[in-house]
């Protein structure tokens, strides 16, 4: 049975294009949107189910599938246009190869998701896994102007374009940023970029985790213009203490006086760091995320963080943990969990209105508890109708919702 | 329409709010294009959230297709009804219902006047960014449904930045509540999905924005060019500096000379053959940074004066002879088209060039005001619709128009939507299977097809997918299909 399936495959994609994962589970590899779609459209008519693997570096391969589908044969940047700070990329090009091509034109994507610099930028986007940087930049779906996508089914849709506004149609594009690949697996993103600031700034404070989420909501009511202010455990910045770091952005002297806003708009001690140990910082904390088994994000706004990091270390535990003391909010934890300490997390977070997302987990954590759960009014019935849409034989391996969770 | 339908309706609004002869239709027979008119069956005006359930409810068990109204300022048609659908008008649902100045949200009814919102915050310091042209009249409901845009959008973002959370009724008069006030939502992002849908997935009928904070220091500066060419290449430069402002738009000579022989005078230079609008906001060494750049970017781009304006005051006349430019434009012939595409920023110049080409070779009056920043381009025809040949060479310029903003690798629309006017020009962008893509979500939101219907999607275009089996379970043939109703 697996010859035959490794010979239709092999039709399809190429020889070269077809592999077998550490089990034997036979692992595609196809170089084009196009190959994706005829590798679907195979798989649809046969049942097969599918797994959808990026650079691997962020959720365990572990989906139960008939095959793997990778996306590291998307690697290319296929334009990059300076004028219109406008990218064309491959799905499975890999964030660190994509800041520093960026960096080379003086553009940057403005994002800063957690995982590893290898993490493929569709596996970012598909997560909506957004960074420190969503204070300043907004969420990963501000930065995609357009993106294709394979469905369940092999069919290829193309969705927005390559202009920063546009309005042309239902945005369908929305529906795969952050849906996990339930809905398809993205293939090409139109990216929007940013020219490099002039200056780029990073200031530290160290103090008890309630002290610096005070000072996050005095800094939010002076209304200083941070691009981050993100809180971080102990745990996940190495330090014996909590951790308040802000990013300012913009001209030299801009950066420069709000620097000084902020030193003296709080009672904290602020140190500067040097350019090179800002961006360590900054990837070290983004990579210590990798540090527990399961990551899951909480949808909460500065006001109600002191009480949703309380309900946290009583639910689970204080170890990987960072928050977002500005407006923005957004508190992402990571670490170890059992699966019935998760459910009850979800359970109290939903009953103050707090939405939890599971990022990543075992298969058996995210099969049971689901990316998603504990859905609003009407919305479980769209989600399963948008899904048999776009995966009609349901055979893309991705648990939205946890066994018997959806409503 | 069935008699049964409007006893049924007059019992939930009250019979004042039912409207059905022909002279009460009448200020419902257009939105903001002169292009396309039509007259609906039935006008319904709920007078609260609850009436709106009723209301969508007897249309879901009478199988009727429906439109949901806001102030009708809309540019694409979107908001026209046919004699078989009823228009539910959204107006009286206009109550601010809340505000939080700590989160920085408010939630509000959809007939609430985009103005009023800001209003209505501004004691909190705070404000709703978008600011589309028509913000003294149009609704945040229509804001979402169209996706809108305006001048300030350029830093900030438009609509679907600011949607939070939206509590939706369905075609089927069920709710749906999508999103999260908290910002990361519950599920996949149905609130991204739901915002520019034009009406044709449900009513939105309770809305979560995100406030803003005024920025302390803000300024403006006015800069004129002889050549539209150079304004042009000022904006790249502008933003290839990585210097975001907060609004950057552009107004062409025949704009401007419109507007200054209008009660909108706002001192433009009249002899300038484009002047460019910048605003750079933020805190004041920001912005006098800021300043410090931009400023001799346009000046070495050509620019022969650059105004910062001194004051508030100066500020306010400044913009207001840009917000108030359709207006002003309107004096120039008995209508006004006013279209909308998007370019890449790159390709401003060349378009632009094209389109004076367009212009002389249909003989046609075309004034350029837009928001150059983001590439948004509104060439605007004015015209007299009752001539009939004038009106079918505004129709072929549109078209050409739209064929070469399209080449240039752009947009049919940034911020007006698709509606009923731009149905034939959605295959230039998108091809049969997304389109098909697009149909077949529309039916998980409104299998029986009657909300809006016949608008932004090319049926006859589309690659058909197959209707998923849920809503083929609960959808066609509970509802019947749209030629059924058609019959009734
Ligand atoms: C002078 C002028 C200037 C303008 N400037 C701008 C501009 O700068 N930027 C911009 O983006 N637009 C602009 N517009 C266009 C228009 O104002 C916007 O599209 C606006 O969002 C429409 O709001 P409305 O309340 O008038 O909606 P309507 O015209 O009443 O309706 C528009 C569409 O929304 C649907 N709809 C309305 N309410 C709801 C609801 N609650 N739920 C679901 N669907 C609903 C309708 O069915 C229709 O399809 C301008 C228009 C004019 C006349």
């Amino acid at each position: 049975m697996i010859d035959g399936m490794l010979a239709r495959l092999r039709e399809i994609v190429g020889a070269s294009g077809v592999e077998r994962d550490p089990s034997g589970l036979p692992r595609v590899v196809p170089d084009s949107t196009e190959a994706m779609a005829r590798l679907f459209a195979l798989a649809h008519g046969r049942n097969w189910r599918a797994r959808i693997e990026g650079q691997g570096t962020w959720l365990s391969s572990d989906a139960p599938a008939d095959f793997a589908v990778s996306t590291r044969g998307l690697d290319r940047v296929v334009s990059v246009s300076p004028a219109d700070l406008v990218a064309t990329v491959d799905a499975g090009v890999a964030m660190g190869t994509l800041r520093r091509r960026l960096a080379d034109d003086g553009m940057w994507l403005a994002i800063d998701p957690p995982g590893r610099p290898e993490r493929s930028i569709g596996s970012i986007v598909a997560a909506g896994t957004a960074g420190p940087l969503r204070q300043g930049f907004g969420p990963v779906r501000d930065h995609v102007l357009g993106l294709s996508v394979v469905t369940g089914d092999g069919r290829v849709v193309r969705a927005g374009g390559r202009v920063v506004k546009n309005v042309a149609g239902y945005d369908l594009g929305k529906l795969q940023i952050g849906g996990f690949g339930g809905f398809g697996v993205i293939t090409e993103l139109n990216l929007r970029l940013r020219a490099l600031p002039r200056a780029d700034q990073t200031l530290i404070a160290r103090a008890s985790r309630d002290h610096l989420t005070s000072v996050g909501r005095d800094l939010t009511e002076a209304r200083l213009a941070l691009q981050a202010l993100e809180l971080f455990s102990p745990a996940i910045a190495a330090e014996p203490d909590w951790i308040l770091a802000a990013r300012i952005m913009g001209t030299e002297d801009g950066v420069a006086a709000e620097a000084r806003r902020l030193t003296s708009a709080s009672s904290l001690l602020w140190q500067q760091l040097p350019v090179e140990r800002a961006s360590s910082f900054w990837h070290l904390s983004a990579r210590a995320v990798l540090g527990g088994a399961v990551t899951l994000r909480l949808g909460v706004l500065q006001p109600g963080l002191d009480d949703s990091l309380d309900m946290l270390a009583a639910t689970l535990d204080e170890g990987l943990i960072t928050a977002g003391a500005g407006s923005a909010g957004g508190i992402r934890w990571s670490g170890e969990a059992r699966i019935d300490a998760l459910r009850a997390l979800r359970r109290t977070a939903a009953s103050r209105e707090i939405p939890m997302t599971l990022e990543r987990a075992p298969w058996a954590i995210r099969q049971q508890l689901g990316h998603f759960g504990a859905y609003r009014e009407g919305v479980g019935a769209l989600v399963s109708r948008l899904r048999e849409t776009f995966d009609p034989g349901l055979l893309l391996s991705v648990a939205l919702e946890g066994d018997g969770d959806a409503r | 329409m069935k008699e049964s339908l409007l006893t049924g309706l007059a019992a939930i609004v009250g019979p004042r709010w039912v409207r059905h002869r022909r002279a009460e239709l009448a200020t419902y027979t257009m939105d903001g294009l002169p292009t396309h008119e039509s007259w609906p069956g039935v006008v319904v005006i709920p007078g609260s959230r609850h009436e709106l359930i009723d209301v969508m409810k007897a249309l879901h068990a009478s199988k009727t297709p429906f439109v949901a109204r806001g102030a009708g300022t809309g540019l694409s048609g979107g908001a026209l009804a046919e004699g078989n659908a009823v228009l539910v008008a959204l107006t009286r649902l206009n109550h601010i219902l809340s505000v939080d100045p700590a989160s920085r949200r408010a939630v509000v009814e959809p007939g609430v006047v985009n103005a009023r919102l800001s209003e209505a915050v501004l004691p909190y310091g705070l404000q709703y960014v978008p600011d589309p042209s028509s913000q003294t009249a149009c609704t945040i409901g229509g804001n979402v449904a169209e996706n809108a845009g305006g001048p300030h959008c350029l830093k900030a973002g438009v609509t679907t930045n600011h949607v939070t959370d939206l509590e939706i009724i369905l075609p089927d008069g069920s709710l749906a509540r999508l999103g999260s006030t908290h910002g990361d939502a519950w599920g996949p992002d149905l609130v991204g999905l739901f915002v520019g849908s034009e009406g044709m997935f449900g009513i939105a009928c309770s809305i979560t924005v995100r406030l803003e904070p005024i920025p302390p220091a803000v300024r403006t500066m006015l800069a004129d060019f002889p050549g539209i060419r150079a304004a042009s290449e000022a904006v790249s430069a502008i933003i290839a500096s990585g210097i975001v402002p907060a609004a950057l738009e552009m107004m062409d000579q025949s704009c401007v000379q419109a507007v200054e022989a209008s009660i909108y005078a706002a001192g433009y230079p009249t002899d300038a053959a484009a002047v460019l609008l910048v605003e750079l906001d933020g805190q004041p060494e920001g912005v006098a940074a800021e300043h410090a750049v931009v400023e001799p970017l346009l000046r070495a781009h050509g620019a022969r004066h650059v105004l910062t304006a001194e004051s508030a005051a100066d500020r306010a006349r400044l913009w207001q002879g840009r917000k108030k430019a359709f207006g002003a434009m309107g004096r120039i012939a008995p209508d006004l088209v006013v279209q909308d595409a998007v370019v890449p920023r790159s390709a401003l110049p060349d378009v632009l060039d094209r389109i004076s080409e367009i212009r002389d070779r249909y003989a046609l009056h075309i004034s350029n005001v837009f928001h150059a920043g983001d590439g948004n381009l509104h060439p605007n025809i004015s015209f007299d619709r009752r001539n009939l040949e004038l009106a079918s060479r505004v129709r072929e310029a549109s078209r050409e128009i739209m064929t070469v903003c399209v080449a240039a690798g752009g947009s049919i629309t940034g911020e007006h939507g698709v509606g009923n006017d731009k149905l034939d020009y959605m295959p230039l962008i998108f091809d049969a299977e997304t389109l098909g893509a697009m149909q077949a979500t529309r039916r998980v939101f409104d299998p029986g097809e009657r909300a809006n219907p016949g608008k932004v999607v090319p049926i006859h275009a589309c690659r058909e997918w197959c209707a998923s089996p849920a809503a083929r379970g609960n959808g066609r043939q509970q509802h019947g299909s749209l030629a059924e109703v058609a019959h009734d």
